[in-house]
Formats: structure tokens, sequence, C-alpha cells
């Protein structure tokens, strides 16, 4: 679904991404996990096509998301759904017309039924009849749920979580991965999870690869994770103290 | 005395040093400064192309027309009211020096018409809704909503500067026909009740010099004003680093407010170039 090749990135000569190598097989919940400003939400950002790498391809569908035009950019941005780290909806709008902007923009559809889709999709992150609420009304765990809502409106292939546990209490952060497997399940979707909250990863994630000085440095399955011998890798999943030394 | 050559040298090297540090800061902003009018061109130029472009989002350009004239309509009044009430009283006292009072009513109608009514109507709306633009699209950059909707695959050109930019031209230019009349009217209050002159006299003065070309050209003024006013306000909001957070949107607001005056004063004397000089209207 999503292939990732000797991505490149620099901001003002500090390397962020080194030849970054990746592979989302279709209908996985892939976690990408690092630490704090080595590039995770970067990757995010060029996955989405907001930020242009330095080098390197990403084929998202068939397509390398780097060469396209603005015109074919956005029909393969129809195929994504974001959840942003602060959930982003847009203050002068409802929760409603947060959660039916998409689908009032690309798809000729009568208010009745941009309301239906508003409602289901509302229901699915359990949030009915909220559609009034601004979002200055809402909790910081609603914001994420309203937000999930909006990614998920226009049936996307692939979502992209960017930190959906982060800044939430635990017993909201445990209902927001239950979330994420639920629709996961629900919608037979490819996700793609960057966290480095590690109850949410090993709670979400089908796959798993850490990211450490630009690359990836190890990728698996949960259990295959846990038997990779690469310090960096144990002690940020086992959170103990790393001497490198 | 051996210190001496050695002082000398270390002057020396101290004022090239200055030297070198003020040609790196001159030469830095003034390639920030070329870059950022580039980059400003570009977006006016993409909000061009995107305004004639299918879908029109009518529904947000009735919006921003009813938020930048509706809500601006009072203070523009008051101050064209007052702009020509203080026109009319400096304007008496150096009249009656020429014992030329009695054209008082040409005098304001002149003056509001040419240059005050569209200026004063630009400066209102720079610090209103210049500002505002700027403050609103530059909080939207700093909480990742404008990313928000380019992940939508939604132009934020298109969504968020073409309805701004069409309502600062089509409002500035009907704001300015109400500072005008406004202007003349606050005139012909001060005429009338601190000079207790004539208000026919006046009146008959103010109609026999409006003419339609002077304020058709005003009124083309008040809309490139319009136009600098939202380029500037989106280009300064869409421009605002998502780590400046709150302190970045206050100094790109403020930013952005004087950019806009600067601008209009320079557009003005550009358009008055082109206009009355180079093509000979009047």
């Amino acid at each position: 679904m999503i292939w990732i090749e000797n991505l490149w990135k620099n901001f003002e000569n500090k390397e962020v991404l080194t030849g970054l190598e990746l592979y989302i097989p279709r209908g996985e919940t892939l976690v990408i996990m690092g630490r704090s400003g080595c590039g995770k939400s970067v990757l995010l950002k060029m996955i989405t096509g907001l930020m242009k790498p330095d080098q390197g391809q990403i084929w998202v569908d068939g397509e390398d998301i780097t060469t396209l035009s603005r015109k074919a950019l956005n029909r393969t941005r129809q195929k994504l759904g974001m959840l942003f780290q602060s959930a982003a909806l847009f203050d002068s709008m409802t929760v409603g017309e947060n959660v039916g902007f998409m689908v009032s923009q690309h798809l000729q559809l009568s208010k009745r039924e941009i309301d239906e889709i508003v409602a289901e999709k509302l229901h699915l992150v359990h949030l009915d009849d909220t559609q009034h609420l601004r979002p200055a009304e809402l909790s910081g765990g609603m914001r994420k749920r309203v937000g999930l809502a909006r990614a998920i409106a226009c049936n996307p292939e692939v979502i992209l979580y960017d930190e959906p546990t982060t800044g939430l209490d635990p017993i909201t952060a445990v209902e927001i991965n239950r979330l994420i497997r639920d629709l996961h399940q629900k919608l037979q979707v490819t996700s793609v999870v960057v966290t480095h909250d590690m109850e949410s990863a090993f709670s979400v994630g089908t796959r798993m690869a850490m990211i450490d000085q630009g690359k990836v440095i190890a990728h698996g399955t949960p259990d295959e994770i846990w038997k990779i011998d690469n310090p960096v890798l144990q002690q940020f999943i086992s959170n103990e103290d790393f001497h490198p030394n | 005395m051996n210190n001496q050559p050695s002082s000398h040298r270390q002057t020396l090297y101290d004022s090239r040093n200055l030297f070198v540090r003020f040609v790196d800061v001159v030469g830095a902003r003034a390639l920030n400064g070329i870059a950022g009018l580039g980059s400003a061109t570009m977006l006016v130029w993409e909000t061009w192309a995107l305004a004639f472009r299918r879908p029109f989002q009518l529904k947000l350009l009735v919006h921003q027309l009813f938020l930048i004239g509706v809500n601006s309509i009072a203070v523009v009044l008051i101050s064209g009211l007052f702009t020509g009430m203080v026109l009319a009283t400096q304007g008496y006292y150096q009249l009656i020096q020429l014992s030329a009072e009695g054209t008082l009513g040409k005098f304001v109608t002149v003056s509001v018409v040419k240059e005050l009514g569209p200026m004063v109507t630009a400066f209102v709306l720079a610090g209103r809704i210049g500002a505002s633009i700027t403050a609103e699209l530059g909080t939207m950059k700093v909480t990742e909503q404008i990313d928000a909707l380019e992940v939508m695959a939604t132009n934020p050109v298109k969504y968020l500067v073409v309805p701004r930019f069409l309502a600062c031209a089509i409002m500035l230019p009907i704001l300015t026909l109400f500072a005008i009349i406004f202007g003349i009217a606050g005139g012909y209050l001060s005429a009338i009740i601190l000079f207790d002159m004539n208000g026919l006299f006046f009146l008959k003065l103010a109609q026999a010099n409006l003419f339609i070309n002077s304020i058709i050209i005003s009124l083309v003024k008040a809309s490139a004003f319009g136009m600098a006013i939202a380029s500037i306000g989106c280009y300064k909001g869409f421009t605002i680093s998502s780590a400046g957070g709150a302190e970045g949107v206050g100094k790109s607001t403020t930013g952005s407010a004087v950019t806009s005056l600067v601008t209009i004063l320079a557009l003005d004397a550009f358009l008055n170039h082109l206009l009355y000089t180079v093509w000979g209207l009047q």
C-alpha cells in the first residue's frame, strides 16, 4: 500500500531522515516509534504530501506522490485520512461541519445525505448527537474522536495517526487505542500510527518500526520487535536507562 | 610606542569586522525582503488564477463580504464624517488667508473624493480587516488547520485567500463611496455650524466639482487598496512558522497592519502618478 524508498530530509543542515526505507502492507496497522525529533511526524507530512523530501520516493497505492502535480496529489489525498496531534479541528465550524467538510467539498451529495454520513461517522467514534457543538466546547479526548470521525468521513484506504494519545489521560488514551483497533477491524483500512507511547504502540500495532538517526533500525510484528537485539530499540520499548558505553 | 601598530591593526580589524557584520545583517534583511516579495507575488498570482476557476466558493464569499463590509460600515462612516469635518476646519483657516473661503465646498469635495475617501477607508480596513485576517489564518497555521485543509485535498489558497481577496476588492470601493458621502457631509456640517457659511452654496460648489471620472478613479484605487490589504493579511498569516505559537501570531498581526499602511501609501503614490500624470485622467 505504502512504499518508502531512500528518503532523505535536511532542516538547516540537520539531517532528519537519512535514506529511510519502509514498506507498509495493505490492511496492516504499522506503528512508527522513535525519540522526539527523530522525524516521525516529518515522515507523516511527507506521506500526505505536505512536505517534499530532499531525495527519495514515496509510493501510495502505486503512485509516487513526490512527483505528482497538485491536482493528482489531491486525488491521492482523497484516499487518505489523517488524525493530527492537536486534532486540528476548524474552530469556526461545528462538529458536524468539521466531520462533513471533506464530503461536502468533494462529493456531490445533498445536505441530508451529508448529515447522514456525519451521524454515522460520529456514531463510530461514540459521539452521537454532538453535531451542533463547537470544538471549543469539547474535551481533549472528544476533540481527538471528532478528528478521527473527520478523517474517516470519505472512507479512506489509509488512516494516518500523529501521536493519537499524546496529552490525554490514561483512561481516555485507552479509549482512543480501542477506537483505533475497532476502526481497523470495521473499516479494513491500512493505518500508520506515529507515537512514542509504548502502551499505545503495542495495543494498536500489527507491525512496528523503530526510527533512529534517520533510518528504520527495526521492523516487525510486536512479538518480533521484543526479540530484536538492538540496544536503542530495547531501551525504548522497555523504558530502561540506556548507557551506550 | 611598540603597541601603536598593533593597536592600529586591531582598530582596523574591528572596524572591518563591524562593516562585514553590517553588510551581513543588511544583506540578509534585503534578501529576506526580496524573497518575501517574491512569495507574496506568487500568492497574489495563484489567487487571481484560482478566483476564476470552478468551484466558486460563493457561500464563503458572501460570508466575507458581510464580515468585511457590514461589520466595518459604522467605523468607516464615523471616520469619513470626522475626516470631512477636520478637513473643512483646517481648509477654512488656510483659504481665508487667500480670501478664498467661499471655495471650501470645492476644496473638501475634491480632497475627499480624490484622496481622503479611499485613503481613510483603506487605513481603517488595514487595521481592522488586514490584521484580523492575519490573526485568523496565523492561528489556523499554528494549530495545523491549514495542513488539515491540504490533507483533505482542499487548496487553502482557494478556500481561504480567494474569498477574502475578492471580498476586500469588492467592499473597499463600496465603503469608500460611503466614506466620500459622509466626508462631504462632515465638511458641510463644519461649514454651516462652525463658520456660519451658506450651506446651499457649499453644496452647489461640491456638486459642481463632483466628476464621475474622479469617483471612478477613486473607486479603482480603493479596489487596489483592498486587494493589497487582503494579500498582505493572508500572506502574513500563511507565513507564520508553526513553531511561532501565539507570539508569532501577535508579531505577524502587527506586521500585517504596518506593512498594509506603508503599501497603501506607496500604492497611492504610484496610482496617482499612473492615473493622473501618465494617463492624464482628471
